[in-house]
């Protein structure tokens, strides 16, 4: 039989047959299309899940910095034993800064040997250092760490001539660009440039912030950065974030990957850091009309505070100021005694804090996030900053007679998101920040009285992007692994908060019930019903057996003897610990003594309410046998606890620690 | 009784219901102020296992949006609106072997597969037809690169293991 012919109009059968053909087909169609529409919605939900996962734990984490700071301002506060024993503790953490004379000290005594064959800056720098640092970081090479510290000296001169607020303008013909946080992702960089244009005169930039942490390229970005900032100071504007905090790169990876690539002069490089970073400017403003700055605003921002204060005394958002007090000055005097002869810093260095209410102004800054609810509440995922609202955002923007709020802090799924009726601009730079395919990133470009233009783009390994499904399953193992790390790192709170509700000792909690208590227990304001069946067993009734979240991870035993709440707890906070025992080491040897080591431990113990006896950490510091001439290597310490899970190619969990 | 006990198993499912649906419109509320974007309201009623039709999806809409549509869904119209939908059990998925059946008459010939072309005029010509983006999408995934073209019977396979 001939199959009908679409010219065919003859008689009325083979066209009543062609119909009912074409009419199969229709719904076979509409069958496929309504299928894979179904399935396509399903993917961008687990992509979306997988998002939150990561967000709600990345800020959860910052969170936890607020208890670290209250554990320094508890220690300093109610350990007069440790102020007296360990003035240079104290000092390290209020100490003033290094006097510029110390600058040719410094360089004097680093020699570049003739087998260096990275790039060699030439002073007073021009827009070929710019190009030739460029070039060689394409080719992963590093910067000789006497360069580092020659830009970094004169950053700092050049940044403590401008104000807290660098003001500029643009025209028609000279547009602005502003970038997000790009935390130490140079393909991102290198992107925008490649895009948009390499920062000069007629192509003036705002960096809002973010620069390093987490990227394996933190200081290769701040370089290119600095030196097109010292080589066009006047187009090229930085704004702190806060990851410009010598605190928060203990944490988050950059003071690591300063001591790895520069193991002579690594510690320097920090030290100069510190300050450079507190000399940063706090924000920009364009054409009087639009406000950068990293975080946001709360509904008691005051930009004309903010235009006044010392922001150099702003060190890091884990040190609050002090409170002064009759008690405060004598203690004061005590230090200025016995530790006035000590080493390049000086103490009895009370007087060099902001007050508490300046520095309130500038967490707010740094810390807070725009969200729809009207009012401003305190930001109770990150720990500072405060939720603000549209109408303080109105408040605010008229106030200051402003149109335009343009900030980062938050990673966005396109790169970039409006809101508050168009009055908030959150752009970010760093596409895949969670995971590749995570996210776009975005920079826009703005003149006066034009529309701004967003910009996105996303790397890629490949040079073609893997289906839609494979890059989805990667993020969302991804986004699991991390919450079951979370889950056994709070094992027995959970199992604790799981039985008190499990009256029968059944083993199995309703999904209402088993909700409530990760939520509780967590802290994580996620999805639950929709991720258990990746976390846990359901019976055919619908109730999960609670237990079976724990089944297939586990932490690794460094020890056999030592009980599971004490890893458990290390394990848990072993960030914290880590910024601890790095402060303690000011000599960055990373070794502390066998003493400081169980002071601290003491110490930690009784802020954070951990219930474990001395006897149980004293062994497992002693079987553990990382105790070299009285001292214990504590990055060793704390790389012994991690999670296995159990059906993994990878036997090592990514701890990410700092 | 049994009266009783079916009334208390409706309240307990539509309380169920509440929370997932409450769960999977909070996941896209970037704002966290109770409304979605009304272009992602397509996708949240997807993740809750029901597949309306475009046609369906945009009467559906209708009925959850403001009297003067502003582009933003309320939770406080979407939820009566998505449980009575799930209550009432509308708009099931296709069963696998009904999604087979439909690439088996596009193969009239029996081949076994269909080619790139083929299956880009169908999906973009008939039907509800795709935007260029979605068919990327499923290219990108259903093309077996040696062959260029689409082993649809691996392919349903392929994704029926990755949904479960």
């Amino acid at each position: 039989m001939n199959t009908p012919n679409l010219e065919d109009m003859g008689c009325g059968t083979s066209s009543a047959t062609k119909d009912k053909k074409s009419e199969k087909a229709l719904k076979a169609a509409l069958v496929i299309q309504n299928w894979y529409r179904g399935y396509r919605a399903r993917l961008k939900t687990r992509q979306r899940y997988a998002l939150t996962i990561f967000q709600s734990i990345e800020y959860a984490d910052e969170q936890g910095q607020l208890q670290l700071s209250n554990f320094f301002s508890f220690m300093l506060e109610n350990y007069t034993h440790v102020q007296e024993k360990e003035p240079g503790l104290v000092t390290r953490l209020f100490g003033s800064s290094i006097q510029d004379k110390d600058r040719q000290d410094y360089l004097e005594l680093i020699e570049i040997p003739d087998s260096y064959c990275g790039p060699r800056l030439q002073f007073p720098l021009t827009f070929t250092d710019i190009d030739l640092l460029i070039e060689a970081f394409k080719q992963q090479q590093i910067l000789h760490a006497y360069y580092v510290l020659e830009v970094l000296f004169e950053t700092k001169k050049v940044l403590q001539q401008m104000p807290n607020f660098t003001h500029t303008n643009t025209s028609p013909s000279k547009e602005i660009t502003i970038c997000g946080d790009l935390h130490g992702k140079l393909d991102d960089l290198f992107l925008i440039f490649y895009k948009n244009g390499l920062p000069s005169v007629t192509n003036p930039y705002v960096f809002n912030g973010d620069f390093v942490d987490r990227g394996k390229n933190s200081m290769e970005i701040l370089m290119i950065l600095f030196v097109s900032f010292l080589v066009y100071p006047n187009d090229l504007h930085l704004n702190r974030g806060n990851h410009e905090d010598f605190m928060m790169n203990m944490r988050y990876g950059f003071t690591k990957e300063i001591l790895h690539k520069y193991k002579l002069h690594g510690k320097k490089i920090l030290q100069i850091l510190e300050e450079v970073y507190t000399w940063l400017p706090i924000g920009t403003i364009i054409d009087n009309e639009v406000l950068v700055i990293h975080g946001g605003i709360s509904e008691s921002t005051d930009l004309n505070l903010l235009h006044r204060i010392e922001r150099n005394k702003m060190r890091s958002v884990l040190m609050p100021p002090i409170p002064m007090d009759g008690d405060r000055a004598e203690k004061k005097n005590k230090l200025g005694t016995t530790t006035v002869a000590q080493g390049s810093r000086t103490s009895g260095s009370f007087s060099e804090q902001l007050t508490k209410q300046e520095w309130e102004q500038v967490i707010d800054i740094l810390w807070s996030d725009p969200r729809g609810k009207r009012g401003c509440y305190p930001n109770t995922n990150r720990g500072g900053g405060c939720y603000f609202g549209p109408d303080i955002t109105s408040k605010i923007l008229n106030k200051y007679q402003l149109k335009i709020l343009v900030r980062s802090h938050e990673c966005k799924p396109e790169g970039y998101e409006i809101c508050h009726d168009g009055k908030v601009i959150t752009v970010f730079s760093a596409s895949n920040y969670y995971e590749e395919g995570s996210n776009r990133g975005a920079y826009i470009r703005m003149s006066s009285g034009t529309t701004p233009r967003f910009f996105q783009y996303q790397i890629t390994k490949a040079t073609c992007f893997r289906p839609l499904y494979q890059r989805v399953n990667a993020i969302e193992s991804s986004a699991i692994r991390m919450l079951k790390e979370r889950m056994i790192s709070r094992k027995t709170d959970l199992i604790r908060a799981f039985q008190l509700q499990d009256r029968n000792k059944s083993g199995k909690l309703s999904m209402g019930q088993w909700a409530f208590s990760m939520e509780n227990v967590l802290g994580l304001n996620l999805p639950w019903r929709s991720l258990s069946s990746h976390l846990v067993t359901t019976d055919k009734d619908g109730n999960i057996d609670y237990m079976s979240g724990f089944q297939d991870v586990h932490i690794q035993k460094p020890v056999k003897e030592v009980q599971s709440t004490l890893i458990e707890t290390v394990y848990r906070y072993r960030s914290d610990l880590q910024i601890i025992f790095n402060i303690i080491d000011s000599d960055h040897s990373g070794l502390i003594s066998m003493e400081e080591f169980r002071s601290m431990w003491k110490l930690f113990k009784s802020h954070y309410s951990v219930h474990i006896d001395d006897s149980q950490f004293d062994e497992l510091a002693e079987r553990m046998d990382l105790n070299k001439d009285g001292s214990i290597d504590f990055n060793e310490f704390l790389k012994a606890f991690y999670v296995v899970h159990k059906f993994d190619q990878l036997n090592k969990s990514d701890t990410k620690l700092a | 009784m049994a009266d009783d006990r079916d009334r208390d198993g409706t309240e307990i499912a539509v309380a169920e219901f509440h929370k997932k649906i409450k769960e999977a419109f909070e996941v896209f509320d970037h704002e966290s102020n109770n409304t979605v974007d009304v272009r992602e309201v397509g996708t949240i009623i997807r993740s809750l296992g029901c597949c309306p039709s475009e046609g369906e999806l945009h009467d559906l809409i209708a009925e959850v949006e403001e009297e003067e549509p502003t582009g933003y869904i309320r939770f406080e119209k979407f939820l009566p609106v998505m449980t009575e939908v799930l209550l009432e059990r509308r708009y099931r998925p296709i069963p696998e072997d009904i999604l087979l059946r439909a690439f088996e008459v596009l193969d009239p010939a029996k081949r076994g597969f269909l080619s790139k072309d083929e299956l880009i005029k169908y999906m973009t010509e008939e039907g509800e037809p795709f935007s260029q983006e979605e068919m990327e999408e499923m290219l990108s995934a259903a093309i077996d690169p040696e062959s260029n073209s689409i082993l649809y019977k691996d392919y349903i396979t392929m994704m029926v293991i990755d949904e479960n």
